[in-house]
């Protein structure tokens, strides 16, 4: 469980997290979710006590994350910005962390391998490939057995399979009951991945929600509608509120504030004939695009009721 | 290299225990041993220490029957014989800036800093296996160096036994001087934070101010300079009476830079985003 109450952080003159508050619940994956530069990496690091909040603050597991006895027991961290000295080996790098906590050799020796590092284990850390020194990071991440982790970007330079190797990692993390946070600035990723989404621009919070909800919301209510008798259909539906856009193509219009049921009950009503009443969802990536566009006016989308003027 | 990765199911660690400061000392230990900077500045160190000793002593021995009257009752066997800890404080000053801003270059810092939320106990760790270390290596090193330079002035009957006066404070010494210094070096790193800073603020402490001081009336400088932390540190070294702190008051006065030096750092460590 991971708490953000109001955190604020300034550097110089700018404002990289600003009045930001969420929680992290367990069981789940929870989507970063930013444009790069939106502040993700500052929350992550407000919240590890890397860095002093300028004002609010971050507790993970109902303490803040100095003050827990063993708090690689606690957390588990894959920071974006790379953390290990690039003259040790990968070994002696776990090592080091596993001692400061009392962690047996064999804990390291069991995630190097669980990490797929093993004929690497002696190489000096700055021979690694970006993918390679990502697997390091996970592998300190999980070195304590930790209930939250917290994953910078965590897809970073991984080849396909790693990649679809993290994202089952994840997910069984999860399914372990633990807290998972996971950003990122791929919206892809996090489609395929995350459960509820946090999404933030310029370090303001914009949507605190599930993913399935997230796109609903900013898809709006648009319908594609083919019929024969489109013009009649068209002037039927035709209500404030309501946009009809015609099409290219005969017959095919796209309904923007109707439900595919209202647009169903009235053509059956006038008896017209419908060839298909497709409700179109924008893909999470459309949807982040369209809340994220105006990078200036942030419109929180918790609040249910504004939801459709961004979306439209 | 491939690395095909099936596991996904997470391996359980059954035991867990916390931080506390002996645990982090191993830590540093690992870190300290295991990089290259820290086999190549101790070797230097103890290079230094030996073999320009060994130089200096043959050097002065040879030319020895051509020196002065003067020269000759200026001389002390020592002097020559402990030449080596000039490179070698070097060598260690600049391993100590490494210690900690390696960390800060290379980003382990944030590791570092993860693990150990509560942050001084890094910091204390790494002090105390560091001198440690330079201890239990600059000891034997000082000790073979003056066995073979007063091996070489042997041959001319010029040598000091180490029971002599001043003889074994002066050489065990040498090695407390080093390992003070390094420990300077790791405390001025911690508050600089930036290598190529960290080793400039050591150098200009140690080595570009003394000759500063010229600038200054002779009366001032002479005053002024027992002061600095070289010559002060050195008076540890020292067999002739001349411009300089007693022995041990020089050392302390040392210490008590480095002191300071851990204790702005300890502040800064704490306040200071990583």
């Amino acid at each position: 469980m991971i708490e953000a109450r109001n955190l604020t952080k300034d550097y110089g003159d700018k404002r990289a997290v600003d009045d930001l508050s969420f929680t992290v619940r367990p069981g789940v994956v929870t989507g970063f979710l930013g444009p790069n530069g939106s502040g993700k990496s500052t929350t992550i690091r407000l919240i590890l006590g890397l860095d002093a909040p300028g004002g609010g603050d971050a507790t993970v597991n109902g303490k803040h994350y100095r003050d827990h006895p063993a708090p690689l027991h606690e957390v588990g961290a894959l920071l974006e910005a790379r953390s290990v000295h690039s003259g040790r080996s990968a070994y002696n790098h776990l090592l080091s962390l596993a001692q400061t906590h009392g962690i047996p050799r064999g804990r390291v020796d069991e995630l190097i391998d669980f990490v797929g590092l093993h004929d690497v284990a002696d190489k000096r850390v700055g021979q690694f490939s970006l993918g390679m020194g990502q697997r390091l990071g996970i592998a300190s991440a999980l070195l304590g057995d930790p209930s939250t982790l917290i994953l910078d970007e965590p897809v970073n330079g991984l080849d396909p399979e790693g990649i679809h190797w993290i994202r089952n990692v994840l997910k069984s993390l999860a399914a372990e009951g633990r807290t998972v946070f996971v950003s990122s600035h791929l919206m892809s990723e996090m489609s395929l991945t995350a459960d509820q989404l946090i999404v933030i621009g310029r370090g303001r919070l914009i949507a605190d929600t599930s993913v399935d909800e997230f796109v609903r919301q900013a898809s709006g209510k648009l319908v594609r509608v083919r019929s024969p008798r489109a013009a009649e259909l068209s002037v039927l539906l035709a209500a404030p509120g309501v946009t009809i856009g015609e099409t290219d193509e005969d017959g095919l219009l796209e309904v923007n504030g109707l439900s595919p049921a209202e647009i169903g009950d009235a053509a059956s009503e006038h008896a017209i004939p419908i060839h298909e009443l497709t409700p179109l969802q924008a893909s999470l990536e459309e949807a982040f695009m369209t809340l994220t566009r105006d990078e200036i006016e942030f419109k929180p989308l918790v609040d249910v009721e504004k939801k459709d003027e961004v979306a439209a | 290299m491939s690395s095909a990765v099936a596991q996904t199911q997470i391996p359980r660690l059954p035991h867990t225990g916390r931080v506390t400061q002996r645990r982090v000392f191993m830590s540093e230990w690992t870190k300290l041993r295991s990089v290259r900077s820290t086999r190549w500045s101790l070797l230097a160190a103890v290079g230094f220490t030996i073999g320009i000793a060994a130089l200096a002593c043959a050097v002065v021995s040879h030319h020895w029957p051509h020196l002065s009257a003067g020269d000759r009752r200026d001389f002390h066997p020592l002097e020559p014989n402990l030449a080596g800890v000039q490179l070698a404080q070097l060598a260690l000053g600049v391993l100590g800036v490494l210690v900690i801003t390696a960390e800060y270059s290379t980003g382990m810092i944030r590791a570092s800093m993860t693990a150990v939320p509560r942050r001084l106990p890094v910091l204390w760790a790494k002090a105390v296996v560091y001198g440690l270390v330079t201890l239990v290596l600059t000891i034997p090193s000082v000790l073979i160096a003056f066995v073979i330079g007063q091996s070489i002035f042997s041959g001319r009957h010029i040598n000091v036994a180490f029971t002599d006066p001043h003889v074994a404070r002066a050489v065990i010494g040498a090695a407390l001087y080093l390992t003070v210094v390094g420990l300077f070096g790791l405390g001025l790193g911690a508050i600089v934070r930036n290598t190529a800073g960290g080793i400039a603020t050591f150098a200009g402490l140690m080595f570009v101010l003394p000759p500063l001081m010229n600038v200054l009336p002779t009366s001032w400088n002479n005053a002024a300079s027992p002061y600095l932390p070289l010559q002060a540190g050195e008076a540890i070294m020292s067999t002739t009476p001349g411009n300089h702190l007693a022995p041990w008051t020089g050392l302390g006065l040392l210490c008590g830079y480095t002191a300071i030096a851990f204790a702005i750092a300890a502040v800064l460590l704490v306040r200071r985003d990583t």
